[in-house]
């Protein structure tokens, strides 16, 4: 046995428990999809053109991308006439690392027919309530330093309220001046879902991503996140049907892609000929690494992962 | 040059004609939103640390940093004294400058030590070294599951986290830049 070899076994060896806590949980996550008439969907990992977002980089794999979410397949099969599906997937994403970030991560993925974001907020809930309920007894989440409890009704609150909340300025200055993801990140996340979870929901329509803009003064996007501890964990929204829309947006992305010098993604055409005939839905993701580490008690994604890309 | 993506606890810029060391190292991103590196950063030689937060667009310019072999003589009072064995040329470095490497520094130790523009500012440790084993709870039979650790103290008077199995009086091997437990040595 080598030193490097006694080393690996020495280190893997310490993550018995937590890989066995992760193939339990992504169990769970099946059962309570099963158990509601979903049908589990497997897309295509490599993509000739990801969905254009501006912060989000594609890794090149060959001529084509590996997918950074499946949202653009899963709406093409919900477009077709599948209102139930979900998927647990790799995802990748260049050059995100850090405590709570891996390259590669698996996602898991859902969709419903006829909900919009609230209704699914609630399912939402309900999912991660039913999976984490092995790991927190008397319904207290341990997390960090947080006693987290997973008893509903969880809390709501709008982007804009939590930025007066806990922002040093409020939500239209902060994002004039460019500065919306250090405020939140530095300012606003901290406090997000340390006694219950948290959905901060209502984004600015200019961070609508694929969500459904709701008229009003301000316009709204019907998106939302759910915060537990701290930590962010699920990004869903009121999914937007209307194509023209969608192009739009995907131009602008584009256009300030190439401005900054990041590489360009072709338009997804075969999905933007699909949007039409997708019937009003919600979808969400929620990232599978970061539910085992609330689950494991773990603060860094590594420990709940065999093999970070270090160790490759 | 490097670019934001670089960027690591450990790494060393130079910013206004300084050179600094990255002491921390966060990376934050909200899933839709944008990458940002946060940092702590070191000057290398006044030991100031600020923080700053990096985005995607970044670059950096590369601190020039020279490493020579010296051998670790002696402490006096605050300084420890190194000397170049080829050339018998002496050259000090403060206890902040020796930092957290004075847990793994054995008398005559040989190190790379740092100059920044020819003058020495710091030290590297091999690494990789071996150290005894000062003071171990001795092994519990029957205790066998495997991961298991316990702290003991070396020859240093450093703490390191081992395996159950090592006892009081046995060399160990221990990787300098994580300060983990490696393996044990046969003396």
């Amino acid at each position: 046995m080598t030193e490097r070899h006694h080393h690996e076994a020495f280190r893997l060896a310490r993550k018995a428990d937590v890989l066995g806590l992760r193939a339990n949980l992504i169990s769970a996550i099946r059962r309570f999809f099963d158990d509601h008439g979903f049908l589990e969907i497997d897309t295509p990992v490599r993509l000739p053109s990801p969905a254009p977002e501006e912060h989000i980089e594609a890794l090149p794999s060959g001529e084509w991308f590996l997918q950074t979410s499946p949202e653009l397949c899963m709406k093409r099969l919900l477009a077709a006439g599948y209102p139930h599906i979900y998927q647990i997937c790799k995802c990748f994403r260049k050059d995100e690392r850090g405590a709570l970030h891996l390259p590669e991560f698996t996602l898991l993925e859902w969709y419903v027919a006829g909900f919009d974001y609230l209704r699914l907020m609630d399912q939402c809930r309900h999912l991660i309530e039913t999976v984490m309920a092995p790991f927190a007894p008397g319904r207290k989440l341990a997390w960090r330093q947080n006693a987290v409890d997973l008893s509903p009704p969880w809390k709501t609150m709008t982007v804009a309220d939590a930025f007066s909340n806990y922002a040093p300025l409020p939500l239209q200055e902060a994002l004039q001046k460019e500065l919306f993801d250090d405020i939140l990140t530095e300012f606003v996340e901290p406090h997000l879902g340390l006694d219950r979870p948290v959905f901060l929901f209502d984004y600015p329509s200019e961070l609508a991503a694929l969500a459904r803009i709701r008229p009003g003064r301000p316009p709204v996007a019907e998106r939302f996140e759910l915060y537990i501890g701290g930590m962010e964990l699920a990004n869903g929204f009121s999914e937007l049907t209307d194509a023209h829309e969608q192009r739009r947006r995907f131009e602008d992305a584009l256009a300030r892609r190439a401005e900054k010098g990041f590489s360009p993604y072709a338009m997804p055409e075969k999905f933007l000929d699909a949007l039409p005939a997708m019937p009003d839905s919600a979808g969400v993701a929620v990232g599978v690494d970061r539910l085992v580490m609330l689950a494991a008690g773990a603060d860094r994604i590594d420990e709940v992962v065999a093999f970070a890309p270090e160790d490759l | 040059m490097y670019t934001a993506s670089d960027l690591r606890k450990g790494l060393r810029l130079k910013i206004d004609g300084d050179p600094y060391v990255i002491t921390e190292f966060n990376f934050v991103k909200p899933g839709k939103g944008q990458a940002l590196y946060r940092t702590k950063l070191k000057n290398m030689i006044n030991g100031n640390q600020f923080e700053r937060t990096f985005r995607s667009v970044d670059v950096f310019e590369p601190a020039d940093l020279r490493e020579k072999k010296m051998q670790f003589l002696y402490k006096e009072g605050d300084k420890f004294c190194f000397m170049d064995n080829e050339t018998y040329e002496q050259v000090y470095l403060t206890e902040e400058q020796v930092d957290d490497a004075v847990n793994y520094m054995t008398d005559n130790i040989e190190v790379e030590i740092l100059l920044f523009e020819d003058r020495p500012i710091g030290l590297s440790l091999p690494n990789f070294v071996e150290l005894v084993v000062t003071e171990a709870e001795p092994w519990a039979k029957g205790d066998t599951v495997s991961g298991a650790t316990k702290p003991v103290k070396v020859q240093t008077g450093a703490t390191v986290l081992v395996p159950t199995f090592v006892s009081e009086g046995e060399k160990i091997r221990i990787d300098t830049r994580t300060g983990e437990y490696l393996t044990r040595v046969k003396s």
